[in-house]
């Protein structure tokens, strides 16, 4: 294959990608009982697709991310509550301020070690819950903010009591994005990026302004990891401390890590199989799920995460 | 106010010994080891056990923590730590969760997950209160400080002054350049990591009484272990012990003056001069 | 009288007590071809770093087509011309030649900030990217992963990536640095083929290719600026000897 005809095809859909969407879409249909899960583990995708986005396309080490799928979160069940219920509407502004904060955390993630980005990262998402958990009289406090009732999607399609309509609005919603996201990542952008995680002194020397990239790609992670958090609150009806917990950053990182960084399905993958493991293990030994969890973890790392299932996982050392 | 001064610096005193040997580990294996607090559990839990089942006098079972954690850090390094030395953070950050996972398990089976209870001898109950009680120094926590300033004097004379020091420094500075001086690098990163982890497991003994000691421990203290390392640099001693009194006086100081607000403070400051000076405050680099 | 594309005047660096550079002023004119030689330690890649931007210098300007850029960050200079190689390969281990290159040509067409097109949309990137891995042959590896190429190619493509940012003003930090001398021809040659108005800079240890390349050369000693000259005025300086002697003839 020539240059001039691999240039053109790059990042062009697949055609099992396309069979694999088609079938997603197709589940709240073919597994009804389900929709509940199938909503909750398409969130946790979009959530981890976001995370990669900074993770695996851009190198930035992140044990806070669930700071903005829980400003996405209470964002989108206090405008539903208190302004207005249309679940669209509510999705616009939950990216909304979580691209705002994601912006202002971006300045602290430019420079520094790996240390230093992990503190901040982490940081933030403490900082936000300590905040959540204080200012009780707005978001419930301990107790979360219940009772969040939404509209109908696009005026229309009323959200069920079997989760059937929040299912498709999820996948809907995930789908727009991953599409969107495939497009930038193949892009001069999103190529860019890559330049950044892998050698950041040579991006620069070939004219990449790596500061104002690193801002636009966290800005945008943000947001996505906020829509995210907005779908959660929407489709669950209530939004509670936990969404900004050290327990989901850590998961969603490890969910992309076992799905594979720096390749848009890795995050997919990785909250299925987490999931599913998730339930097995827990059906077996309810209480100590977290021994099973880092004893994976731990032999997953020694053995080295390329190994699992891309042939190559490049989250270098700064 | 003298007292709470007095507290801060007791609780610093105790996290700089706690957060040293993950200072050091970063800075002379560039490895980012969160299971650093599950070795100070392993410290507090190990003096509990043996205080309840062996029956053995607290004095005795803090230096004994120090011993067993030295020993526990030694074979793990040896085992499991050396092979991800050169793996990206990232791998080693997940591997030390999942390190830490397991050992927070481990306890809550073996031990449950109530409260530990420790009975402090009975010189070291008590308090002291001078100037009309303006100052009032718990004796325990004056022991602390005590302690935890010996053990630092002796660590400064450590690098400083002797041959291992030396090798440590060097190692730290430029590994392969070390090692190609004949400094045995590989003994050098077992020594420090089971004095570090030693450390901790004393720290752990010492705090649990002023910290609380339960299977969450880890968890819940890491992020201030990480402060002290993050803010203090990994190039000096007096970075990690002028961040963690810092960080203890404006804990102490802002749970009592703003407790509405607690943890709230600390997170703020960290972010705010990690956002100002990426490399830490007291660090040597520049970058 | 040939314009200076590039010049720095009294240029310093003092890293705490050391002074990596000591009062450097360098003319570079148009189509130079000039060597920048001195012992090791002597400070050539720190000055490369002073005139990237890498580092910023203590004291001292420079000038780069006639602008000032002596506080401009590194990326702006590239965008104005100031390209660089790297002694030891800076590489992007997870891209392969082709994304490396169509990223960079890209970058330099304008359009590195695209996000919704794909990178390889557009006819001008194609082309350049099939002409600089003609030129560097590196056509039959260009879907390797960078990490995966052996280290002769691995030069080839440090110094296309440097080619693709189109440069006006070229420094070369000991490019044929670990070459096995089979590769070196291969390599010399698309130096020598650089196009006339590119002003190139070169930094080296070879002395036979120092002399066959350049026109003009600059002794570096201990941070400053021993003495400067054709290649024959240099050869026949008995100060300049006296610096190499003892290390007899480097063949890098």
């Amino acid at each position: 294959m020539s240059a001039a005809q691999r240039l053109r095809t790059m990042g062009q859909l697949r055609l099992w990608e396309v069979a694999v969407w088609i079938l997603l879409l197709a589940l709240p249909l073919l597994l009804p009982t389900h929709a509940l899960l199938i909503s909750e583990i398409t969130i946790i995708a979009l959530f981890a697709m976001s995370l990669d986005l900074i993770l695996g396309y851009a190198g930035i080490v992140s044990l806070g991310h669930a700071a903005f799928f829980g400003m996405g979160a209470y964002n989108a069940a206090l405008f539903a509550k208190h302004l207005n219920p249309d679940p669209l509407t509510g999705l616009v502004v939950a990216m909304a301020f979580s691209g705002v904060l994601g912006a202002v955390c971006s300045l602290g993630v430019l420079r520094g070690s790996d240390l230093t980005r992990i503190m901040v990262t982490l940081g933030v998402a403490l900082l936000l819950q300590e905040l959540a958990n204080k200012l009780d009289g707005l978001t419930g406090g301990a107790d979360g903010l219940q009772g969040v009732v939404m509209g109908p999607v696009f005026g229309h399609f009323e959200f069920d009591l079997f989760g059937q309509t929040a299912a498709w609005y999820a996948l809907g919603i995930t789908l727009l994005v991953f599409v969107m996201l495939r497009r930038l990542v193949h892009s001069p952008l999103g190529y860019s990026l890559q330049a950044i995680r892998d050698n950041r002194l040579r991006a620069l020397a070939i004219g990449i302004p790596v500061h104002a990239r690193l801002v636009v790609i966290y800005t945008l992670s943000a947001a996505l990891a906020g829509l995210a958090g907005g779908l959660q609150a929407q489709t669950t009806g209530f939004a509670s401390l936990d969404v900004f917990g050290f327990d989901r950053s850590a998961d969603v990182l490890l969910m992309l890590v076992i799905g594979g960084t720096g390749w848009l399905w890795g995050g997919l993958i990785g909250a299925v199989v987490f999931k599913t493991l998730h339930s097995v293990i827990s059906a077996w030994t309810p209480q100590y799920w977290t021994f099973w969890l880092g004893l994976f973890l731990v032999l997953l790392m020694m053995v080295g995460r390329e190994r699992l299932l891309r042939p190559w996982g490049w989250g270098r050392k700064s | 106010m003298l007292t709470l001064l007095f507290d801060g610096v007791a609780y610093g005193m105790l996290l700089f010994i706690l957060a040293i040997g993950l200072a050091v580990t970063l800075g002379l294996m560039n490895f980012i080891n969160l299971a650093h607090g599950a070795f100070a559990m392993a410290g507090g839990y190990t003096t509990v056990l043996l205080m309840q089942h062996a029956g053995l006098p607290f004095l005795v079972c803090v230096p004994l923590a120090f011993v067993v954690t030295a020993l526990l850090g030694g074979v793990m390094e040896f085992t499991l730590y050396r092979r991800m030395y050169d793996k990206p953070h990232l791998d080693q950050v997940l591997f030390s969760i999942g390190l830490t996972f397991m050992a927070v398990a481990l306890v809550d089976f073996f031990v449950g997950s109530t409260q530990q209870l420790i009975q402090l001898p009975e010189f070291l109950k008590g308090r002291t209160e001078l100037w009309d009680g303006a100052l009032g120094m718990g004796h325990y926590r004056l022991a602390i400080i005590l302690v935890c300033l010996v053990l630092a004097l002796v660590l400064q004379r450590l690098l400083v002054r002797t041959r291992f020091g030396a090798q440590l420094r060097a190692s730290v500075d430029n590994q392969r350049v070390a090692s190609g001086m004949g400094i045995h690098v590989h003994k050098i990163f077992l020594s420090t990591f089971a004095v570090g982890s030693g450390l901790a497991g004393l720290g752990g003994a010492l705090g649990a009484e002023v910290l609380g000691l339960d299977p969450t421990f880890p968890l819940k203290y890491m992020i201030y272990f990480l402060i002290v390392v993050a803010v203090g640099g990994t190039s000096t001693l007096s970075g990690p012990l002028l961040a963690a009194l810092l960080l203890g006086i404006a804990d102490v100081a802002g749970k009592y003056y703003v407790p509405k607000l607690g943890a709230f403070i600390v997170y703020s400051l960290m972010i705010l001069i990690l956002m100002w000076r990426p490399q830490g405050l007291f660090s040597r680099d520049g970058q | 009288m040939s314009d200076t594309v590039l010049s720095c005047e009294d240029l310093v660096k003092r890293f705490g007590g050391i002074t990596a550079t000591d009062h450097v002023s360098l003319r570079i004119p148009r189509g130079a071809r000039h060597a920048l030689i001195g012992p090791n330690g002597a400070g050539k890649t720190t000055l490369i770093n002073l005139l990237t931007g890498v580092l910023a210098p203590t004291q001292g300007r420079i000038q780069l087509l006639g602008e000032d850029i002596s506080h401009l960050p590194p990326h702006q200079r590239v965008h104005r011309g100031l390209v660089r190689t790297f002694q030891i390969n800076q590489l992007f281990e997870g891209l392969t030649p082709l994304q490396t290159l169509a990223m960079t040509v890209s970058q330099h067409l304008g359009q590195g900030g695209q996000w919704w097109q794909a990178l390889g949309k557009s006819d001008a990137v194609i082309q350049r990217c099939e002409q600089l891995l003609a030129q560097f042959h590196l056509t039959e590896v260009m879907n390797q992963a960078n990490h995966e190429l052996a280290y002769g190619k691995r030069r080839l493509l440090e110094m296309a990536i440097a080619l693709a940012c189109e440069p006006r003003v070229l420094l070369l930090d000991e490019p044929v640095a670990g070459v096995p001398a089979g590769e070196r021809e291969e390599l010399l040659q698309t130096v020598a083929a650089l196009p006339a108005d590119v002003s190139v800079v070169l930094i080296e240890h070879d002395m036979d290719l120092v002399f066959k390349f350049a026109h003009s050369m600059t002794v570096l000693v201990q941070g400053a600026v021993l003495t400067e000259g054709t290649p024959e005025d240099i050869a026949a300086d008995p100060r300049v000897r006296e610096v190499y002697l003892g290390h007899g003839d480097s063949h890098g």
